[in-house]
């Protein structure tokens, strides 16, 4: 393998993690100081290590519940995702059936919506449906732009999976969903720890819908977050904080989703 | 491989879950604002049917089709830039190992970070008198400004996106990669290929797959960006970054015209799909290989 490695990767490696780094230092660098010396003067390093912004955060209900809601919704929505997609993606990897190309499409044009206009009419479905201000209301709405996106991941690591697979299975007597869990799932691992990982990730990351469904009891963080802008002028500080808290959730799905992206799912070796 | 796909009408019953559970979401709002768009909403009980009024408004509107070119040219600006870069860093990645997990969790980082920070964070990075980005080229001795200058604005909002979503294409180009079974590479070195042609005709067919979906995804939310060079730039200077949703809001918010919003909402939407649907039939085209990803 060694044969066919990247020339000078570890310089294009290097290049692509200090610029991503950056701005990310830059958050935590400006989470440490405070509004008036991010604002008055340039410094390589903060000056001191104040930890204030993190305490109005952890000390504040209002904001390390937004985490929590935030969590409980996520979370919802990528097991139904995930599980929503899962046959639907085998079905469309495996079988011919009427009309499966344009639903395939339609399914991905769920995802093109600019939702400046469509936040009126999901406003008004919701709350006719009684579940405004619920967790379920953005677990169901994130579905609309999720499921296509897990369906449309799933399909293409299911169809790298050589039929015969399934097959022999068959042959070996055995039943569809015990095949499906036993062989087929682990074949691929990778693919269902990709698409959760950007499930949990649209998701987190999402603001318009989160926000218009929500007011009190569910209220996301990304919402909260534009509490800092008001007339009074920005709270950098408390945002930044704020943002570096958001990146952690996230990182610890793709620390334990990382086996499945980097192992792969080794066909050759089936 | 979708030849030996067997016809199976049962097929449907798997896919049903999805078709409603994304349906119920996606109908009735659709409706709603394709039934917006023919009337003049004038109160909440006074409406008037105008027919396509809203419609031959929209096309007409000259500041609609500077915002759609500006729009066009920063999304093929996103996808000349990210997709070759996502696949070269993916090719760069560790294949095993704590390394590979590091890389893999630095990487993904600016993915998590809720949109409208993304927007504040590069505003600060950027300036040149407190930010870091900004304080730098300002020592290489390069004059750069974003709140003033037109094309450093749109440059800058360019190199945020890179670097917010460039990882995404990493993430599936990397799997899409890890996929690919040994025995592949072990054929190639029998018959002596190079490291291009192992690229050109092993890597990079495996990839189509992945990569269709990397282009899909960031050609239709660049084309739909909002938040980040909302908070960066508000637009400016003068509408150097206004891009086609940020004029669709100040339509829909700023002026209250919910029908003539509406009717904009369908055009771009279909814009959007007209787009998507070219470029997946474009990679799919020839589509000989048993990649994964074809349908």
């Amino acid at each position: 393998m060694i044969h066919y490695r990247l020339p000078g990767r570890r310089l294009v490696l290097g290049f692509y993690l200090l610029f991503t780094l950056l701005p990310i230092w830059w958050m935590v660098h400006m989470s440490l100081r405070d509004n008036a010396a991010i604002t008055g003067a340039f410094a390589w390093f903060p000056e001191s290590l104040s930890l204030a912004n993190y305490a109005r955060i952890f000390g504040d209900e209002s904001w390390y519940g937004g985490y929590i809601n935030s969590l409980l919704y996520v979370v919802m929505n990528t097991v139904m995702s995930v599980a929503l997609a899962l046959p639907a993606a085998y079905a469309f990897s495996r079988y011919r059936f009427m009309g499966d190309r344009h639903l395939f499409f339609w399914l991905l044009t769920n995802r093109m919506t600019p939702p400046a206009v469509f936040l009126l009419p999901f406003f008004q479905l919701y709350t006719m449906l009684g579940l405004m201000d619920t967790h379920l209301a953005v677990a169901l709405a994130h579905l609309v732009f999720n499921v296509p996106l897990a369906v449309w991941i799933l399909e293409g690591f299911m169809s790298g999976i050589p039929r015969e697979i399934d097959e022999t299975a068959y042959i070996d007597g055995y039943s569809f969903p015990r095949f499906f869990v036993r062989i087929f799932l682990p074949l691929i691992k990778a693919g269902v720890g990709v698409t959760a990982f950007f499930c949990f990730m649209f998701s987190w990351v999402e603001l318009l819908l989160a926000r218009t469904l929500t007011s009190v009891d569910a209220k996301p963080i990304v919402a909260i977050m534009t509490r800092t802008v008001s007339a009074a002028g920005m709270d950098w500080g408390t945002l930044a904080a704020a943002g570096v808290l958001t990146i952690l959730p996230g990182a610890v799905v793709i620390y334990f989703v990382r086996r499945y992206i980097a192992k792969g799912f080794a066909m050759g070796r089936v | 491989m979708s030849t030996s796909r067997t016809v199976n009408q049962k097929a449907w019953f798997m896919v049903l879950p999805v078709l409603v559970s994304v349906a119920f979401s996606a109908i009735i709002p659709l409706m709603t604002v394709v039934n917006y768009s023919v009337q003049d909403i004038l109160g909440p009980d006074q409406r008037v049917f105008v027919g396509m009024e809203w419609f031959r408004t929209v096309m007409r509107d000259s500041e609609l089709h500077a915002a759609l070119y500006r729009q066009l040219l920063f999304s093929i600006a996103v996808l000349v830039v990210e997709i070759p870069l996502g696949v070269l860093v993916a090719m760069a990645m560790p294949r095993a190992g704590w390394r590979a997990s590091l890389a893999l969790v630095l990487i993904a980082m600016p993915l998590l970070i809720p949109w409208n920070v993304v927007g504040t964070i590069w505003q600060i990075y950027a300036r040149e008198d407190i930010g870091l980005l900004g304080h730098v080229l300002g020592i290489l001795g390069v004059s750069y400004n974003y709140a003033q200058n037109s094309f450093d604005a749109w440059l800058t909002v360019l190199v945020m996106d890179v670097w917010h979503w460039t990882p995404l294409v990493v993430l599936l180009a990397y799997a899409g990669l890890q996929s690919i079974p040994d025995v592949y590479y072990q054929a190639a070195r029998i018959d002596g290929a190079s490291r291009w042609a192992v690229f050109r005709h092993v890597q990079l067919p495996r990839l189509r797959g992945v990569l269709l979906i990397a282009l899909l995804l960031r050609f239709m939310d660049s084309f739909m960006i909002y938040t980040e060079p909302f908070v960066l730039t508000g637009g400016g200077p003068g509408t150097a970054t206004t891009f086609l949703s940020q004029y669709l809001t100040q339509k829909a918010v700023g002026q209250f015209d919910l029908g003539p919003a509406a009717a904009f909402s369908l055009v771009y939407f279909l814009i959007i799909l007209l787009c998507c649907f070219v470029l997946y039939n474009l990679v799919r085209a020839d589509d000989h290989d048993g990649a994964g990803g074809q349908r």
